[in-house]
């Protein structure tokens, strides 16, 4: 070390950044193996294509170890303002491992039956779990803008990779001009926040705004990193590219952008607005109000009309954003908790449900309509029960985890005052359970359209079980997660 | 002897660009004289690889050949073909000529005679050269002609995938000399072993790779699928005619000039003598430093490009023309990786102190 | 009006003027051509303001890389331009509308604002001072990237790398069908590979 040093200009030899590298530990180690992945695949044919698969998933078990040998609850900012490592990014951090292992695993034989099983959806993925790392430890606008583009790039490239399907490359394109222009309005707000602010450290930015909370340049930029966030988690109005991304994508990407992108993003929004943003709360929170208002309105009642599950699946989504955002919304630590745990649940269930959707399809076959469900009961009762949890806790019955996390976030909207929002969100939660509780008709109530036998591999379908069991067992243990997520709030 | 210009109000009001003027001029004009002679050198030497004469009639030993040419191609008519973007056919020749001129700016002859001492001489060196393409391209274009948008299209990959290599090779020569500022690398490689201490030693595969590209860049064979006479006719001059198409000759010339100049001041140190510093020459005793002494640095700095002018020609008469896909092919998967390893070796060359070349001893 | 002042004016009036026949020329490769010329002018600026790193790279890379390459694909593709304007009077009322809209709430907002009211809250940004001869913007820029971006540096640069693999990934197509030569073997045949000597008795004339 001291070797290199003796050689280093003096400005690099005086920085920190060298002493502080330990702190970005994870970063790191998914960069190198990233790179490993992507130069071992090239010497690996279609025949022994499965070492990129045990490398990757390899990769993400070490970072799991890595990361909860090293958490910490402690804040510490390091790389001149750009990083932070805390509780709340360590455990986001550790659940986008779990949910991108859970990914790969589910659709291994959906790309083997597709001839899509190559190197480049592992190198890619693993990429974009980089950029969800590089999102949630940033604390600078900087950061944040090049955390979200890494992820951006690698889902847009993951959308069109199956080439020759002209609904993926259609989706890949919608998703791609939407999310520049997302992006742009990202930068767009982000520049008239340092117009105003003169920094791109959330935390100089949020000492700025305290002293001027109605400065009309920060509310002004605040507008349009709204509208930027409100793009990537898919909130009405913002919310158009969901659908047909979702239908139009392979499975094994749509259950990718479904999931672990959302912990990411969530993670985004609470530094912007939390971190960075806090003097302004009086302001984004009327528009949030709004925001979540309409994504479960249009969510719920869209989601009805829907015939393709992974459309329906989509809209769902867009009322579950609904609900984070009611949590933040609230601008107090109970409903920042409430929020983060619904996060991590709906990644949970969305896994399960893409997983469902991968489970039933073959070769040739995509399994994709609600139609494919019926009778599952007469088919394979075991997986139809996994589906029914998976329903139901996505409709907020209790005792599965859904309602919990449901729960906590109207608690939290009812501890600041909103009792009307709440009443709102549950009665468009009741209009939802409807499409929910349609599937388990489907499946236990109607005769099957084909009654042929389900092939689904070993490994998935256990993985599938313990979906399922995890979302039962969390339901009726739900402080096992709340209680991580209080304490690092 | 100028006093009496020098003297006046005007002129000291406007000296920086009267001066200028003058010096571009005192560079342009040589060159343009330069390239002239380059091209009846060229017909003099692979005339005689190729044991024929060559011009003989024009002049003593047909020395006078270039200015017959010249004035056969002013006289000539300028013809626009039909259907041509007239503005852009005009332009393109001016821009290829314009870029190859501009770099000149940089070129230090000596210790102080440079136009411009630039700290960022390398970087403008290569912004300035990569324009040139444009030439080819608009005037492939704007010729509306199917050979010319073939030439233009061979020529923006090729110059493209080249230009890669060339810069790689520019970051080997930026780290080992530690400057961007073409006098600064010149004195970097001043030692006590004369040409042992110039950076084509050290840098052996990157001065390779560069003088190859080099010779990719200015379209210059075997590299010349561009213009391809046996296959598009001339590629993307095909439509030009007398001054329009001397203009692109000259520029041509002028860009083999200045790569040439470049490779000499980058790897065989500029305008340093090759006994730079020896005093005991192959241990014979003999003083070569100071033999050599009243030789000015300029001569070594032009008798280095002339030895690359030569290369130059000499490679037009020996090698038969590279298939496009093989030129691809040489560019990308061969001079990329080799310019990255050998950037890695660089750094820790410089790390380690290597000497002659790095360290307390250069 | 200074030397400096009138450069800036005139390069500034040049990008603007260049930037609006980019949206509006209807030939593509003269749209390409404008933008081009874009860049260039946008770089002169920078070199006024002695930011000659930035200025020189802009050159290097848009215009001597990246525009050459989309010059490329432009005159590759037969681009049809009244394809490309089908339907723009059914939707310039749409367009209008928004961007009218738009403005009128940028102009509301602005308006409502004093204009000394908005210099405050807006930091006023000193012009730098001049630099002495010797100061060199690569070291500068290279100091900086180095220490204090470093972290946002080495992330561009996964990007950049991502964006690779990326492209790669969706364009590479090895078709069984073209023919392909190994320069390898091509270059190391040997005679005997490819020549064999016959011997044959001469034949006698009849």
């Amino acid at each position: 070390m001291e070797f290199i040093a003796a050689y280093l200009p003096s400005a690099m030899m005086n920085d920190q950044t060298i002493s502080q590298l330990p702190l970005a530990l994870p970063e790191i180690v998914m960069l190198c193996m990233a790179s490993i992945v992507l130069i071992v695949d090239l010497f690996l044919n279609d025949k022994t294509r499965g070492g990129t698969y045990i490398l990757s998933q390899f990769t993400l078990l070490a970072l799991v170890v890595i990361t909860v040998m090293s958490f910490t609850q402690q804040k510490s900012i390091a790389f001149h303002g750009t990083f932070v490592r805390d509780g709340m990014g360590d455990l986001l951090k550790i659940f986008v491992y779990i949910v991108t292992f859970t990914v790969f695993l589910y659709s291994k034989s959906y790309l083997k039956a597709r001839d899509m099983f190559k190197g480049e959806y592992y190198v890619l993925g693993l990429f974009a779990v980089l950029g969800m790392m590089v999102m949630i430890s940033a604390q600078s606008f900087l950061t944040i803008y090049l955390g979200l583009e890494l992820l951006s790039l690698c889902m847009y490239a993951l959308v069109a990779l199956q080439r020759d399907s002209i609904i993926a490359s259609e989706s890949a394109m919608k998703y791609f001009v939407l999310g520049a222009i997302a992006s742009g309005m990202l930068l767009y707000g982000m520049s008239m926040i340092y117009g105003a602010t003169g920094s791109l450290e959330l935390a100089t930015i949020n000492a700025e705004v305290m002293k001027n909370t109605d400065n009309i340049v920060l509310i002004f930029g605040l507008v349009f990193v709204l509208v930027g966030v409100a793009f990537k988690l898919g909130a009405v109005p913002f919310h158009m590219w969901l659908p047909d991304v979702y239908q139009g994508s392979p499975t094994a990407v749509a259950i990718f952008i479904g999931s672990a992108p959302k912990i990411a993003a969530f993670a985004m929004t609470m530094r912007l607005l939390v971190d960075g943003l806090h003097g302004l709360h009086v302001q984004w929170q009327d528009m949030l109000i709004i925001m979540a208002v309409a994504s479960l309105a249009i969510g719920n009642i869209v989601a009805i009309a829907q015939t393709n599950i992974k459309r329906m699946l989509a809209y769902s989504t867009i009322s579950h954003v609904g609900f984070i955002m009611l949590g933040i919304m609230t601008a107090e630590k109970g409903g920042y908790t409430a929020s983060m745990f619904y996060t991590i649940v709906y990644t949970l269930m969305a896994l399960g449900a893409f997983g469902m959707i991968m489970y039933m399809s073959r070769m040739g076959f995509e399994s994709d309509k609600l139609d494919d469900f019926r009778g599952l009961n007469q088919r394979s009762p075991w997986f139809a029960f996994i589906m029914l949890i998976f329903m139901f806790s996505m409709a907020g019955v209790p005792p599965f985890v859904g309602f919990w996390a449901k729960l906590s976030i109207l608690k939290a909207v009812v501890a600041v005052d909103m009792t009307w929002l709440a009443v709102t969100a549950v009665v468009f939660s009741i209009i939802g359970a409807f499409y929910y509780l349609r599937i388990i008709k489907l499946m236990y109530f109607d005769t099957p359209q084909e009654t042929s036998a389900i092939e689904g591999a070993s490994d998935l379908r256990v993985m599938l079980s313990l979906n399922g069991i995890a979302i039962l067992g969390l339901g009726l243990y739900p402080e096992l997660i709340m209680g991580l997520v209080i304490s690092v709030m | 002897m100028f006093d009496f210009i020098t003297e006046t109000a005007l002129f000291k009001e406007y000296e920086v660009y009267i001066m200028t003027t003058i010096y571009v001029l005192v560079i342009m004009i040589p060159l343009f004289v330069a390239v002239a002679y380059t091209t009846w050198l060229e017909r003099k030497v692979i005339g005689a690889m190729q044991v024929r004469i060559g011009p003989r009639n024009v002049g003593f030993r047909g020395l006078l050949q270039p200015w017959a040419d010249m004035f056969k191609l002013i006289f000539k008519e300028i013809i626009l073909p039909s259907g041509a973007n007239k503005v852009l056919f005009v332009i393109a020749p001016v821009i290829t000529l314009a870029s190859a001129v501009a770099a000149w700016a940089v070129i230090p002859f000596d210790a102080e005679k440079v136009l411009s001492k630039v700290n960022a001489g390398l970087l403008y060196v290569l912004a300035v050269t990569s324009v040139g393409v444009y030439g080819v391209i608009i005037a492939g274009w704007a010729s509306n002609s199917k050979y010319a948008l073939l030439g233009a299209m061979r020529s923006a990959a090729q110059i493209v995938a080249y230009e890669i290599a060339m810069g790689f090779a520019l970051v080997g020569v930026l780290m080992a000399a530690g400057s961007m500022n073409l006098g600064e690398i010149v004195l970097a490689q001043k030692g006590t072993n004369g040409l042992l201490d110039w950076y084509w030693l050290p840098l052996l595969p990157l001065f390779l790779v560069y003088f190859i590209s080099g010779v990719a860049e200015t379209n210059r064979a075997p590299f010349d699928v561009a213009e391809g006479e046996s296959e598009i006719v001339a590629g993307f001059h095909v439509e030009y005619s007398g001054m329009t198409f001397a203009v692109f000759f000259l520029a041509e010339y002028a860009n083999m000039i200045l790569i040439s100049a470049l490779a000499s001041i980058m790897f065989l140190g500029g305008w340093l003598s090759p006994f730079e510093g020896v005093h005991n020459f192959l241990w014979l005793g003999i003083d070569m430093h100071a033999l050599t002494a009243w030789v000015p640095g300029m001569a070594w700095f032009f008798a280095k490009i002339f030895i690359f002018i030569f290369l130059y020609l000499w490679f037009r008469a020996t090698f038969p023309r590279y298939r496009y896909d093989q030129i691809m092919r040489l560019g990308w998967k061969v001079f990329i990786p080799i310019t990255i390893v050998w950037i890695l070796v660089v750094g820790f060359m410089v790390l380690g102190e290597v000497s002659p070349w790095w360290g307390a001893t250069a | 009006m200074t030397g400096v002042q009138f450069l800036f004016y005139a390069f500034a009036a040049m990008m603007v003027f260049c930037a609006l026949m980019v949206i509006t020329v209807r030939n593509p490769v003269r749209s390409a051509l404008f933008l081009v010329l874009t860049f260039v002018s946008c770089s002169a600026i920078w070199l006024l303001m002695e930011a000659e790193f930035l200025a020189i790279t802009l050159v290097l890379v848009y215009v001597g890389a990246v525009m050459v390459l989309f010059l490329f694909v432009v005159m590759m593709l037969d681009i049809n331009i009244n394809r490309l304007k089908e339907g723009f009077v059914k939707y310039l009322p749409v367009g209008i509308g928004v961007a009218g809209l738009f403005g009128g709430m940028l102009t509301w907002l602005l308006y409502n604002v004093e204009a000394a009211d908005l210099k405050t809250k807006m930091r006023t940004m000193y012009p730098p001072s001049a630099k002495p001869a010797d100061y060199s913007n690569t070291e500068e820029l290279g100091e900086v990237l180095y220490t204090v971006y470093v972290y946002p540096f080495e992330i561009a640069a996964v990007i950049l790398l991502v964006a690779i693999v990326a492209a790669i990934a969706l364009t590479f197509r090895r078709r069984t069908t073209t023919k392909y030569q190994n320069p390898d073997q091509q270059v190391s045949v040997k005679r005997d590979d490819r020549l064999r000597v016959v011997k044959m008795d001469s034949e006698e004339k009849k």
